[in-house]
């Protein structure tokens, strides 16, 4: 057998799936962080606690009504953008004017409250949540066995991903979107009501949190800690990437889990430190990031 | 015989102290919860603990016995720096003389120095490392509820005795994942198996599929997972994803709480095979202390480490009431080690000079979903080992306290 470091080729083809299936979930996250901030100017560190409202929407859902997986895939992603607008309408929107600490402050405080909320309610063991019926069971690929769940994540996030890169950059609503966030005066002189456009720019980025939020609960422990063990990799992934860049973060997204995957066949102990490693050696050498636009 | 002499031991100490300054700092027995609160150990222990720890200082009715009781709690983080400041905090300036509980091996070996300095006492429920006992042991520190070895032997020893002679470790990357690792492979090769290979993952954890994969091409027969809480779950739920059972391999949960199968739900669980000090549908007082907790604690069931921070507490304001004294720490382990414990959830049982408390362990199984009555109904009994036989032989710790 063909080996690469003294390692069969077949392991490491099943760790690179492995890691696409990874890079899906923080491209899907960090697309939406760098939304938020491209157009925004915020550093919207409640981030993780919405993808967690996502996780907890689908099992309370599931648990309480009887809302199946699929239909929370819709539902909830609805559900979390209105309360990020609701978040958006009473807080955010006055400290858009001011430093860039600011928001972060105001995001960082917000996600300490809710996740506090969810612990308080819930507890942090965590609540069951199975795989849904169809999609149990895999594919025997010859070098790994890939659940059919893991496979469904890669294509239904790179759908998201894409179809949110096209609506900003490609349609007549997105071209509002960026008009109204590079230059707002101008953009209202117009007529297109600017304060509206702010406010669906940040519930589409809060939805994509809960829609990969409704996506980990099969594979991940739901409880209240998953959206902050989740957010300072996605930060790093933004920041590699460059802040701001959508494409960017969804290739950025989906290398970094890819590049992670090595580590964890040839030395397990430094993977979850690979992705800062990288981000400090881009930011040394591009200090914008990788697709990023110096300002 | 052995009875005999330890009671004699516990009259002498009583009357040697009956004479020396006997009384209670400040006025005050202050017991310090000292845990996981927000992290991936709070449900095993957390709020929880606090509960059982007030729950305990109540059954005791402190006023009866001319004592007044307090109880406070912190969050150590699972970080050693941050439990061992706020001992240092506790004891200096709060005037705490007892902290109980502490999860986390690498928080407990810290703040067992820190006790040991100031002449404190540390009764560990919900931590695990059996160094505790071994060459960490001091004259400060009980350990009360299970340790790593007596894990690793329970579970080690019955998985490779029905045929699972080859293991694969997943193993959480600090103190306490280190110790049940080795622990368990000591047992794994004295019992005639064999280990493939062994992973230390970065604690803690989310994606465990990169290291269940290289589990499943290893080929090993039992899977063993020395880790705990929220690494432990989300290594279950994957392992189901990935067909790990399916495909022939066993996993063994070498630490699994009630908390973390509640997490899981019995699809994911069934079948795990784990060794517990305690389980609440086992006697009526039992249940009795469930049905409270539960109703206290929005449902969730009392875990083996909460319910032996009840027995651990009452069992220090037993010795502190019939000693009159909290100050001297070392004196009050010495008389709580000369006298046998005996409370409603642990029962009957001895602490040993090395610190060890020593009661039967649980081997239990997982229900299946078809098998379970209702909510908690979780474990079938596979086998109880027996006090004796639990935990590590006393002269095997190397523990400085223990004369050969």
């Amino acid at each position: 057998m063909t080996e690469i470091f003294g390692f069969p080729i077949q392991a490491l083809m099943g760790q690179l799936v492995l890691g696409l299936v990874n890079g899906s979930f923080y491209a899907m996250l960090s697309i939406g962080l760098s939304v938020i901030f491209g157009m925004l100017n915020i550093i919207n560190f409640a981030h993780g606690a919405f993808y967690m409202i996502g996780a907890f929407l689908a099992w309370m859902g599931l648990y309480y009504w009887g809302i199946s997986y699929w239909w929370s895939l819709i539902l909830v992603p609805l559900a979390v953008a209105l309360i990020g607008i609701a978040v958006e309408r009473t807080l955010l929107q006055w400290i858009y004017k001011l430093d860039h600490l600011y928001g972060l402050l105001l995001t960082f405080g917000i996600a300490l409250v809710i996740e506090g909320m969810f612990r308080h309610w819930f507890g942090v063991a965590g609540q069951p949540f199975d795989v849904p019926e169809g999609l149990t069971g895999g594919f025997n690929l010859g070098f790994m066995f890939l659940p059919k769940y893991r496979a469904w994540v890669i294509v239904a996030s790179l759908t998201v991903c894409v179809g949110t890169w096209f609506i900003i950059e490609k349609t007549r609503l997105g071209s509002y979107l960026r008009a109204a966030t590079e230059n707002p005066k101008l953009t209202q002189a117009f007529g297109i009501n600017v304060p509206i456009m702010v406010m669906l720019i940040y519930g589409l980025g809060v939805g994509l949190a809960g829609f990969a939020g409704v996506l980990a609960a099969p594979v991940l422990q739901v409880s209240p800690l998953m959206g902050s063990n989740m957010i300072i990799v996605v930060f790093a992934v933004v920041v590699i990437g460059g802040m701001g860049s959508i494409v960017g973060s969804i290739a950025t997204g989906l290398m970094l889990g890819i590049v992670e995957a090595i580590p964890k066949v040839l030395y397990p102990e430094i993977s979850s430190t690979m992705v800062f490693i990288i981000m400090a050696i881009v930011l040394l050498l591009r200090p914008a990031g990788l697709f990023g636009k110096e300002r | 015989m052995l009875k005999g002499s330890s009671i004699g031991l516990c009259v002498g100490a009583l009357l040697s102290l009956g004479t020396a300054h006997a009384e209670i700092t400040d006025g005050v027995v202050r017991i310090g919860v000292l845990n996981d609160q927000s992290g991936i150990y709070a449900g095993l222990s957390g709020p929880g603990s606090i509960w059982a720890a007030k729950k305990a200082v109540e059954d005791f009715q402190p006023e009866k016995h001319g004592l007044k009781v307090e109880v406070v709690a912190a969050d150590h983080q699972n970080k050693p720096d941050i439990g061992s400041s706020i001992a240092r905090k506790w004891i200096d300036v709060d005037k705490v003389d007892m902290i109980v509980d502490v999860p986390t091996s690498s928080v407990i070996l810290a703040v067992n120095q820190v006790v040991q300095e100031k002449n404190k006492v540390m009764i560990v429920s919900g931590g695990g490392t059996a160094d505790l006992t071994g060459t960490a042991c001091t004259p400060n520190s009980i350990h009360w509820t299970y340790d790593t070895w007596a894990l690793a032997n329970a579970t080690g020893k019955a998985v490779v005795k029905t045929g699972g002679d080859s293991w694969y470790f997943l193993t959480a990357d600090y103190a306490f994942g280190q110790a049940l690792e080795r622990d368990t492979e000591a047992v794994v090769l004295k019992n005639g198996g064999k280990v493939l290979g062994k992973i230390r993952h970065p604690f803690p954890g989310t994606d465990f599929s990169s290291f269940l994969l290289q589990a499943q091409a290893s080929k090993a027969k039992v899977i063993g997972l020395a880790n705990a809480g929220g690494d432990t779950i989300n290594a279950i739920k994957q392992a189901a994803e990935f067909g790990i059972t399916q495909g022939g391999q066993n996993l063994a949960g070498l630490l699994v709480f009630i908390s973390d199968v509640q997490a899981l739900g019995l699809n994911a669980a069934q079948g795990l095979i784990l060794t517990e000090a305690w389980y609440w549908d086992m006697t009526d007082e039992n249940r009795k202390f469930a049905q409270a907790f539960t109703a206290a604690n929005r449902g969730a069931f009392p875990t083996s480490a909460q319910a032996g921070v009840y027995s651990a507490v009452t069992h220090y304001l037993k010795t502190v009431a019939t000693l009159k004294e909290d100050g001297d720490g070392a004196k009050v382990v010495a008389a709580m080690k000369a006298t046998p414990t005996d409370d409603p959830l642990f029962g009957k049982g001895t602490i040993r000079a090395d610190g060890r408390k020593i009661h039967p362990l649980y081997l239990f199984e997982v229900k299946k979903p078809s098998e379970s009555k209702g909510p908690g109904d979780f474990y079938k009994l596979r086998a109880t080992i027996p006090a004796e036989e639990a935990f590590r032989p006393l002269e095997d710790g190397g523990c400085p306290l223990v004369k050969k």
